[in-house]
């Protein structure tokens, strides 16, 4: 278990008014919004369990706006976050979704539209004190917390991708603190998350790209 | 041999201040150190841009025309400072205080930057007090930031030992902590002795012992807000008493911590956060719709 730090305590700076309702529900969208390639046009929230029922009076729909334009948990312009949505011509809507499910209490699923027609999808949870949990990306089951810059890979299920996946990382001189690989049923596609210490470069990147069964490669920055 | 700077309980805190001769707050900067091997002026500028906010959000709540999301509450504690202002207060600091805890919790609730101590929810407590000690007293501002540390090992003796979640342990666990925390760093800005801090946080926590969380409409607004100037007052009561007594309790801190979680796991579900009980489901209250109490358009 992660020792407590003071600033866990007293911390963290953040945009009020809830630290699961409004800064867990930005940072979701975030990763969400990392996974856009290009253009984002428009972003479709669904809204569950209390996400669902008091949204507008904690500000989550302001707090996930924000996260998809990349803001931070402790940025004032989340107030005005739709608004600078709109002049990015980013469209949005929420759904409150009233049916019951097994998921987490606070859960939003993310579809997010580029301007070139590309779809991505993403479920994540807002589990307390600001923490989350991606739970789903693209249909595929996945467990991640966003509390590592992680990259996110999708690739061929064929023998020696994983082996030319980790070659980049050596290469770059990035060590891996986590990695785990989830596969669809039914499909010859997987997705890795692969969690480092440090950061990661534009060039690595495009170097993951270029590796045979790999079909992409995105960067989560979170920290 | 490699020192040891932690401790899992108040009494191994008392222990290690006791033999370093050492404040909570310097043993608490000192285990950071250790724990997360930053440098001393890192954790130490961490520390003083948390009281930067925390002084911007006192700041920002008494000139800012605010615009809550809930509409429950709203312009009291620009309300309470203008009549200190022009009548003076009948608590003194506390009434100042009150007034600066009371506002941060309005600025939290439109959207605005605040620091959670230890939670969003009583993120009023502790810039409230310290606020208002710098202003009416002489303390220096490393004074202040010193004093976050000291609160800061409190909060987190809380955490490991019993909860800061008002879902699971009721309002005694948020604003109780947030009391307890700030009586404690007020005992050592004002001199106290380390046994004094935590007698002061200990009976700040007792004071209070059983307080559930009922937030109407689901929102962190009321009764949220009183509830943090209620637990500055606690605070400073809690830390004058200690100061005065030279820290004397009948239940030590690490009991009162363990009665207060066992408490906390009493409360019924419906008394921690679900808005499903207490104020929440009062016939005044229980209909009301976030924005409504401030609009009043289907009136």
């Amino acid at each position: 278990m992660r020792s407590i730090s003071v600033f866990d305590i007293i911390g963290p700076i953040m945009i009020g008014p809830s630290s699961s309702h409004t800064a867990g529900a930005l940072k979701i969208a975030r990763v969400a919004g990392l996974l856009a390639k290009k253009k984002i046009a428009k972003v479709h929230f669904a809204l569950y369990g209390s996400f669902a029922k008091t949204h507008r009076g904690h500000g989550t729909d302001r707090a996930l706006v924000a996260g998809i334009l990349g803001f931070d948990t402790s940025d004032y312009r989340i107030r005005e976050s739709f608004e600078l949505a709109r002049e990015k011509g980013i469209d949005f809507d929420f759904e409150e979704i009233d049916e019951q499910t097994d998921y987490h209490p606070n859960t939003v699923v993310i579809t997010l539209t580029e301007t070139d027609g590309t779809v991505n999808t993403l479920r994540g949870a807002s589990v307390g004190g600001g923490e989350i949990k991606i739970h789903e990306i693209n249909g595929c089951e996945i467990k991640f917390s966003a509390k590592n810059n992680a990259i996110i890979v999708r690739q061929k299920d064929k023998p020696g991708v994983i082996a030319a996946v980790a070659k980049v990382f050596e290469n770059d001189g990035v060590n891996i603190s986590y990695m785990s690989v989830y596969c669809e049923d039914g499909s010859d596609e997987q997705f890795s998350i692969i969690e480092i210490d440090g950061e990661f470069d534009e060039g690595a990147l495009e170097e993951l790209r270029r590796q045979k069964n790999v079909l992409s490669a995105v960067y989560i920055k979170v920290k | 041999m490699r020192e040891v700077m932690d401790f899992s309980n108040g009494r191994e805190l008392l222990s290690l201040c006791a033999g370093k001769n050492k404040t909570i707050s310097e043993v608490m900067l000192l285990r950071e150190l250790e724990k997360f091997g930053s440098s001393r002026e890192a954790v130490w500028k961490r520390m003083r841009e948390s009281f930067e906010v925390m002084r911007e959000s006192v700041g920002r709540s008494q000139t800012e025309q605010m615009r809550l999301l809930g509409g429950y509450i709203g312009g009291e504690s620009k309300a309470l400072l203008s009549r200190i202002l022009r009548e003076g207060a009948m608590g003194g600091m506390i009434s100042r205080a009150s007034a600066y805890a009371m506002g941060v919790i309005e600025l939290n609730a439109s959207m605005g930057r605040i620091v959670a101590a230890p939670t969003a929810g009583s993120a009023g407590v502790i810039p409230g007090i310290l606020v208002a000690v710098h202003e009416l007293y002489d303390f220096s501002e490393d004074a202040l930031v010193g004093a976050l540390f000291n609160a800061g090992a409190v909060g987190y003796l809380i955490d490991r030992n019993a909860t800061l979640s008002g879902a699971e342990g009721g309002c005694q666990a948020e604003v109780g902590a947030a009391s307890a925390m700030a009586a404690s760093a007020l005992c050592e800005l004002f001199g106290g002795a380390p046994a004094v801090c935590l007698a002061a946080a200990g009976d700040a926590i007792s004071n209070i012992l059983g307080l559930v969380c009922d937030p109407i409409g689901g929102l962190v607004e009321s009764p949220c807000q009183k509830r943090n100037a209620m637990g500055v007052a606690n605070a400073v009561i809690s830390a004058e008493t200690a100061l005065a007594t030279n820290g004397k309790t009948l239940v030590p801190f690490d009991e009162v911590v363990a009665a207060m979680y066992s408490v906390g796991r009493n409360i019924p579900y419906q008394l921690r956060e679900t808005a499903l009980g207490g104020l929440a489901m009062a016939p005044s209250v229980r209909n009301l719709h976030p924005g409504c109490a401030s609009c009043g358009g289907c009136k």
